[in-house]
């Protein structure tokens, strides 16, 4: 079986790593579709900043795998100038330089969330940090910024757990979940699209508002596009934190020397989310590229029109990049990793995302007293892509 | 606590201002920060560094860090090393000294007093009043442990009797010695015009205390005597402030000598844009003032401007004057040494025991056909300075080659402008991605039918890919599809200050990322 064939197999998911050594052996392979995969760190690093590299999929020449046949003109899936554009006039409101302390301001309220989560588990000595804590927090944030007012998060709420639960390649029921998806998308961006347009008589402090009715020297957002944006931000914002937070506490738990250091220096939550990001990222692959020219790379030669997979997980454990890259070390200098991807599309949530992790991490942490793992592994998503634990049972003495 | 930068390697992405606003600025992508920002800030600025894509962001460290990161035992362990100017390229080589194991004494020897500190940040948030100019000192990456001996330059160097002679009559031996003295600003020719209270040259710290009373004290209006990088840098300052500014060049465009003709155009506009009153290919011709204060100036073209201060942005006289009778190879520019910064004598022969890094140094660049070329930047220095250290306590086995491209940049009128080799090294140019007429762009530079260079205003993500370009000698003008727009018209004329053409012959490339791994290779044609 060939090795990517391994990584993308269910059984698989609890450890993908101990593939990514025999996949790095060649940097760059070709698939039996004709998809690159590349996957040692200077390549995918090299090819997230060359402007031979689209994102952009109607690239993709005739024969080549499809991976959506509507197109969502989010700037996720645009090249630059474009996506500057769209991108620019979304920053405008969500960071610098026109609005720095967007995110910072956050930072009660995610407090407060995530208090009031952990809170919620007191009275037992069991729960699911997935259901309980990783899951609600992220799109309860995503609200808060967007401006999805309270009484409408339940039907918001649903509809994005919808959509996310059926995202991700890989899977058997494909056509069927890609219909669900496409209809709860529908759904919310309808959902957004009357949000917007209440925003556009009236607007707000929030971001939904500045998408929709700013105008700058050189024009704004169209409506279609502000509405595509915010779902865009739903979307990717999502599922990656819930990973990333569940993926964490695992990580954490595995380790009870890590665990006391934690707990006895908060601080280090700091370089511990940097690390996870690396160790175990919950984007291990991102697989929207394609060569618009002949790419001639580490010796291989992808052709113009071929579509591209970048090993993200592989290349951050790049024994060439980093040393002793299995293992998990919070105090690695100058942590290089590609858990947010990097270039032009370097994830825009990222400094929320750290941020919401950083809190709530550390939160539990400080707060559940004597946690241990009920189940390892634990029961994983079905996702290659976006992998993390479906459920993560902790039991505990108590709660602070 | 302190905080450095690396803006050689910052690609704008913006993380640290997120994490830390009030610490790091930025306006499209040129990023501004406060090198020493209240201890209050600190988990902020941990926030931020930790965040850095790049991991471009310094900061002190205070424990002494184990040498876990050497790959290698030294040769020279032992003995004494004495480093001349504690600057940034001295401090750095300290620095890695002690990374790479060398156990020995160390002495450090500097002109000014205090500790090393940064110079860019005097011309852009120490002159706006953003950052006091004695908080630029640069973080300590590591403990140095070394006795420093500042406020006393060097007087002399005794390449056979191992010693240097301090100002004050005090010698200092050593096994092997860095030179590391740097630059000065080249001062206005005339010295009583050069005297009257006003005229201000950029250099070091002190002056650009002076300069930031000056404009703090709202002056009229100021002029500026050269748009290199630093005139410009101080103009736009200027206009940020409010304060009416004429910028007087010798040559056609600001940036034409570091650039060329076709950029220096787009800065010319950009600086007409921002209210600069910017009279290019002229000269001043004599400073004149009234009871010791200037009053304005005369211009080759007949006319005057008056103005209260005066910035004389001339370029840099490099500090080698205490060198001359060292039997080394020094002139006007610089002290000349090899790929492995170990200093040349005047008869062309390397010497084993003395080395030169930073703005002070003359190396030979494989990359550009062997020209010796001198660099006055930021990153040059850092790079230079550690492969100079790594060389003085290694054998010849172990030596790397100082074969990094250089990369420099500048903050202006809000636009961050990068550029990656030697822009000048260049007969034409094209205009590759982006949009000259939004001022976000990268140009290519080519020289007989190879990219030598490439600059950007505020789209310095794409750096690296055209200087991989560079170091493989790629085909000019790049052919291939790209994503970016950019739609700029074909090659043009360059337009580059005059040089010495070299003659045609075999095409070096350069491989390898590490400068432990760094080669470079000829390529003979057919
Ligand atoms: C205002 C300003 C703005 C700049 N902006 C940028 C920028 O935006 N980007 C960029 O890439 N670069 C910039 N630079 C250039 C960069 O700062 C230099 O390349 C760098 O400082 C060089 O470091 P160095 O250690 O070689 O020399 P220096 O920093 O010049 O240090 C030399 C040291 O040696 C001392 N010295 C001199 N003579 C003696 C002696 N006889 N004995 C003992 N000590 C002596 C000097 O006092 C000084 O402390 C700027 C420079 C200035 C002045
Ligand atoms: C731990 C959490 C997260 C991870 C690991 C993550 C990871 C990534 C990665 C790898 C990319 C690059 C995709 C590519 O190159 O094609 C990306 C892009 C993106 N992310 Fe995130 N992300 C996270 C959280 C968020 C959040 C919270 C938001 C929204 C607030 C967000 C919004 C985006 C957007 C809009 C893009 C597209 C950027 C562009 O194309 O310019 N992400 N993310
Ligand atoms: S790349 Fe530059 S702007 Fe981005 S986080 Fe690092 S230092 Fe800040």
């Amino acid at each position: 079986m060939n090795v990517l064939k391994q990584i993308l197999d269910p059984a698989a998911r609890p450890d993908p790593y101990r593939y990514f050594g025999a996949l790095r052996e060649s940097p760059v392979t070709v698939q039996e579709d004709g998809t690159y995969l590349v996957s040692t760190y200077r390549e995918i690093v090299a090819l997230l900043h060359d402007p031979r590299v689209s994102s952009d999929r109607r690239n993709l020449s005739a024969g080549a795998p499809a991976e959506q046949d509507d197109f969502n003109p989010s700037f996720i899936g645009l090249d630059s100038p474009e996506h500057d554009r769209l991108r620019g006039l979304a920053m405008r409101h969500f960071g610098p330089p026109h609005s720095p302390e967007t995110v910072e301001r956050l930072r009660p309220k995610m407090l407060e969330l995530t208090t009031a989560l952990i809170d919620a588990l007191k009275g037992r000595t069991r729960a699911d940090i997935v259901d309980e804590v990783a899951y609600p927090l992220p799109v309860a944030v995503i609200c808060a910024l967007l401006g999805v007012p309270e009484e409408d998060e339940p039907r918001f709420h649903a509809l994005a757990d919808e959509v996310v639960e059926t995202l991700g390649p890989g899977e058997e029921d494909r056509a069927e979940r890609e219909r669900a998806r496409k209809a709860a998308a529908m759904e919310l961006s309808r959902y957004l699209a009357g949000l917007a347009e209440a925003r556009e008589r009236a607007p707000r402090a929030d971001m939904l508002s500045g998408l929709i009715t700013y105008r700058g020297p050189a024009g704004g957002m169209t409506r279609d596009e502000a509405v595509a944006t915010s779902v865009l931000l739903l979307i990717a914002g999502h599922e990656t934190t819930i990973n990333l937070i569940a993926n964490g506490m695992l990580t954490f738990l595995r380790r009870p020397d890590l665990l006391r250091r934690l707990r006895d220096d908060p601080e280090l939550i700091i370089p511990a989310v940097e690390e996870l990001l690396r160790f175990e990222p919950p984007v291990q692959f991102v697989s929207s590229r394609v060569a618009l020219d002949d790419i001639t790379i580490a010796g291989t030669t992808i052709p113009a029109g071929a579509p591209i997979v970048l090993a993200m997980a592989a290349g951050s454990r790049d024994p060439a990049h980093v040393d002793r890259p299995d293992e998990f070390d919070v105090d690695r200098p100058r942590n290089e990793h590609l858990g947010f991807g990097g270039g032009v599309h370097y994830c825009f949530g990222a400094p929320l995302a750290r941020l919401e992790a950083q809190i709530v991490l550390k939160e539990l942490v400080r707060r559940l007293r004597g946690p241990r793992l009920v189940a390892d592994p634990p029961p994983y998503r079905p996702s290659a892509v976006l992998r993390g634990p479906r459920h993560l049972v902790v039991e505990y003495d108590g709660i602070d | 606590m302190r905080v450095v930068v690396d803006l050689t390697r910052c690609q704008g992405y913006g993380q640290c201002v997120f994490l830390a606003p009030d610490v790091f600025t930025m306006h499209e992508e040129a990023l501004l920060y406060d090198l020493q920002p209240a201890d209050e800030r600190r988990e902020h600025v941990l926030r931020a560094a930790a965040a850095c894509p790049v991991q471009a962001i310094h900061l002190d460290r205070t424990a002494s860090t184990p040498n876990d990161d050497r790959e290698w035992a030294p040769v020279m362990e032992d003995g004494r090393i004495v480093i001349v100017g504690a600057s940034l390229a001295g401090a750095r080589a300290a620095e890695v000294l002690r990374r790479e194991g060398f156990a020995g004494r160390l002495t450090m020897i500097g002109a000014e007093a205090g500790e090393p500190y940064d110079r860019p940040p005097l011309s852009k948030q120490v002159l706006t009043g953003q950052v006091p100019p004695e908080h630029t000192l640069l973080p300590r990456l590591r403990e140095i442990d070394a006795e420093w001996l500042c406020g006393t330059p060097a007087a002399a160097l005794d390449v056979a009797g191992k010693r240097v002679l301090l100002a004050d009559g005090r010698e200092v031996g050593f096994d092997r010695v860095l030179l590391a003295t740097g630059t000065r600003a080249r001062p206005w020719p005339d010295e009583a015009e050069a005297a009257l209270e006003g005229v201000h040259t950029l250099r070091d710290a002190r002056d650009a205390a002076a300069l930031r009373r000056a404009l703090g004290a709202g002056p009229r209006r100021v002029l500026i005597l050269g748009g290199g990088f630093t005139g410009s840098e101080i103009a736009s300052v200027c206009r940020e402030l409010g304060l009416p500014v004429t910028l007087v060049e010798r040559g056609p465009a600001p940036l034409h000598n570091a650039m060329g003709g076709v950029i220096g155009d787009v800065a010319a506009q950009l600086q007409r844009e921002h209210g600069v009153d910017l009279r290019c290919g002229t000269t001043v011709t004599a400073l004149e003032g009234d009871g010791g204060r200037l009053t304005g100036a005369r211009l080759s073209d007949g006319s005057t401007i008056e103005a209260d201060v005066a910035v004389v942005a001339l370029g840099s006289v490099r500090n080698v004057e205490w060198l001359r009778d060292s039997g080394l190879a020094v002139g006007a520019w610089g002290v000349a040494c090899d790929a492995g910064c170990r200093a040349v004598d005047s008869n062309g022969l390397v010497t084993d025991d003395v080395f030169v890094a930073g703005d002070i140094a003359r190396f030979p660049h494989p990359l550009y056909e062997y020209q010796f070329m001198s660099l006055e930047h930021w990153g040059n220095a850092v790079a230079q300075a550690e492969v100079a250290a790594h060389n003085m306590v290694s054998d010849q086995a172990h030596r790397w080659p100082h074969l990094s491209v250089p990369v420099f940049w500048s903050s202006q009128f809000g636009v961050n402008i990068k550029s990656v080799g030697v822009p000048t090294f260049a007969d034409e140019i094209v205009f590759a991605q982006g949009s000259r007429a939004e001022r976000r762009f990268v140009a290519v530079y080519g020289y007989r039918g190879r990219i030598t260079a490439a600059v950007t205003f505020d789209q310095a993500m794409w750096l690296e890919f055209y200087q991989r370009q560079i170091e493989r000698a790629a085909p000019f003008p790049p052919d291939f599809r790209h994503v970016g727009g950019g739609a700029d018209g074909g090659p043009v004329p360059a337009r580059v200050p005059e040089r010495l053409v070299a003659t045609a012959g075999a095409t070096v490339v350069v491989t390898g990322h590490d400068p432990a791994e760094r080669r470079a290779s000829l390529v003979h044609p057919g």
